[in-house]
């Protein structure tokens, strides 16, 4: 086992605790910052939350597994949500879809060669009335246009 | 109109306690501690405000529901796991003004004798969430909430919980399942919350707009609430609007008030072809209006449940006549089919087949014994089931199918 939290997310942990009742209950919020601290969760690391929490292995990696944003894989530098449910589908979304994948290689649940992109088509993302929209990482960006997102791609690709 | 919820939503730093104060902000509180708990659940209940995540429950009733004096602690679950696709109401509250919400709190809490509140707020927030931890942190600095409630002698803490990207946790159950560390599955009811909820203990769960109402009716009163919205369903309620209408965006406006005008007045009429051809009123859950049903609707739980669909979280999706009514179903069925926890079979099964025999007859055609197989499915799902999620995808195969039949016929 080689993961473990640096000290700051160790101190972070003590905060979440003191928050519930019982440990278990904080385990969303440790993997929250399991995955923070390493881009995605790793079995090493759901083992080390496991311990620390007092769970199963098992019992957490069913609730990673349940949860579409804990990725057990990694992700790109960059990782694209695209909304694909029907209020961004019907102002646009198909065409952004079929544009990242035309010009940017980018399909569902792939990662580009570079390691830079990765693309996820996800539900709703609560954005209905600003559509199409689009999560880079952990901003959204609405009312995306091809032009916008060629502007943003071209933009993240240089950092 | 001066309104309930969105008064301070283009005030400049709406969102910081400093101009939450200056605009009015925590001025229920002394009033709040001078009731007894009691009285301040029969003046929710007297206000008529029911539950604006979707069901329509009148709050008070389900805050009576909480045992009294019992030696279990009693817990209070926000739920902001706003993720009905068409729903983005929550969201602008936590963003624009997050202190009325822990306002909201506070009286819920006070009336049912509850010290520890949970916000389950949905893993792709970003603004609301930075928002509301922002405004609990700015809380607990400035001694609103704590060891006292604003000088008053109450202990109160909040915390706010991100949840992980899962559909099915906006269920109230599968929301306590979650919030205790587990995978989102539903449970089975009875017990309900209010007896056996978060922790195994009394918990009411309320939806962020319900909760925001709160310091409208503690100030005012309730029959001010009421001078909106019909005698069933009073006060405002938050519409959001989304598809093809010239202003998509969010409208507080009054229960009953006309679909009609909601379209064509507050959004500037319909965007794309300029022709209406379907509206859903609450959510993608509800069953879809025709053009012509939709113009003669009422806003309200009453009349929408007249015209066969329901009112649900107010997420309007506005389609106009270039829309396909299978590629619109065919989209929703994915959803559903991806959103399924698994535990029910009748779910698991059927919103997976459904999504497959649409998909295949939107791309290779089929016979009509496949639609009479998508509704005999549909049937199958309805109320066999753990929750509702079932019924939320047979509601619209039913309908999609039944009012725009010809669209299903010409792909056959």
């Amino acid at each position: 086992m080689s993961f473990t939290f640096n000290e700051k997310n160790l101190k972070k942990c003590d905060a979440i605790l003191k928050c519930y009742p019982n440990k278990q209950a904080a385990l969303l919020p440790v993997l929250w910052l399991a995955q923070k601290q390493q881009g995605y969760l790793p079995l090493d690391a759901q083992e080390y939350v496991a311990q620390l929490l007092d769970l199963s292995p098992v019992h957490v990696y069913g609730v990673t597994t349940f949860y579409t944003m804990f990725k057990t894989k990694p992700v790109g530098k960059y990782h694209l949500q695209l909304c694909r449910t029907l209020s961004c589908a019907l102002v646009g979304m198909e065409n952004i879809g079929h544009h990242l994948k035309e010009k940017y290689q980018l399909e569902h649940d792939s990662v580009s060669k570079d390691g830079r992109f990765s693309l996820e088509l996800v539900e709703c993302l609560g954005s209905c009335g600003s559509g199409p929209a689009l999560m880079v990482n952990d901003s959204l960006v609405e009312h995306l246009t091809i032009e916008k997102l060629d502007k943003l791609m071209e933009k993240l690709k240089k950092d | 109109m001066k309104k309930v919820l969105t008064n301070r939503f283009l005030i400049e730093n709406s969102h910081t306690l400093k101009v939450y104060r200056e605009h009015g902000g925590y001025q229920s509180i002394d009033k709040l501690f001078a009731t007894k708990p009691a009285d301040i659940i029969e003046e929710v209940k007297r206000s008529g405000l029911r539950g604006r995540g979707g069901a329509g429950f009148p709050a008070g009733m389900k805050w009576s529901f909480i045992p009294k004096g019992g030696d279990k602690p009693v817990y209070l679950c926000v739920n902001a796991d706003e993720s009905e696709p068409g729903t983005f109401k929550d969201r602008y509250l936590l963003e624009k003004d997050p202190h009325q919400l822990i306002e909201g709190i506070i009286i819920c809490a006070y009336g049912v004798g509850c010290h520890h509140a949970y916000i389950y707020i949905r893993g792709e927030f970003d603004l609301a969430y930075r928002r509301i931890q922002e405004a609990v942190d700015e809380a607990y600095a400035q001694g609103v909430i704590g060891e006292t409630v604003l000088g008053k002698e109450y202990k109160l803490d909040i915390t706010v919980h991100r949840g992980a990207g899962a559909y099915i946790c906006g269920e109230e159950t599968a929301l306590l399942e979650s919030l205790e560390g587990k995978r989102g599955n539903p449970r089975i009811k009875p017990p309900f919350p209010a007896i056996v909820g978060l922790f195994n203990s009394p918990t009411v769960i309320n939806n962020v707009e319900t909760l925001s109402a709160l310091p409208f009716i503690m100030n005012k009163g309730a029959e001010a609430y009421r001078q909106w919205g019909t005698d069933k369903s009073p006060g405002t309620k938050l519409f959001c609007v989304s598809g093809h209408v010239n202003k998509p965006g969010v409208y507080e406006l009054p229960l009953g008030y006309p679909l009609k005008d909601l379209i064509e007045k507050e959004c500037g009429g319909v965007a794309g072809t300029g022709r209406l051809k379907a509206v859903v009123t609450g959510g993608s859950s509800v069953p879809v209006l025709t053009a012509e049903e939709a113009y003669s609707a009422r806003l309200d739980y009453e009349a929408l449940m007249e015209k066969g669909t329901m009112l649900g979280s107010g997420g309007v999706i506005v389609m106009d006549d270039s829309v396909d009514m299978l590629w619109a179903l065919r989209n929703l069925a994915y959803f559903y089919a991806h959103e399924s926890c698994g535990q029910c079979t009748p779910c698991r099964e059927g919103s997976g087949w459904t999504y497959k025999i649409l998909d295949r007859i939107y791309r290779e055609g089929g016979s009509e014994k496949d639609l009479d197989l998508l509704l005999e499915i549909a049937d199958n799902m309805v109320g066999r089931t753990i929750c509702v999620l079932a019924d939320a995808l047979a509601m619209p195969v039913k309908s999609y199918i039944t009012k725009f039949r010809e669209d299903f016929v010409k792909n056959l």
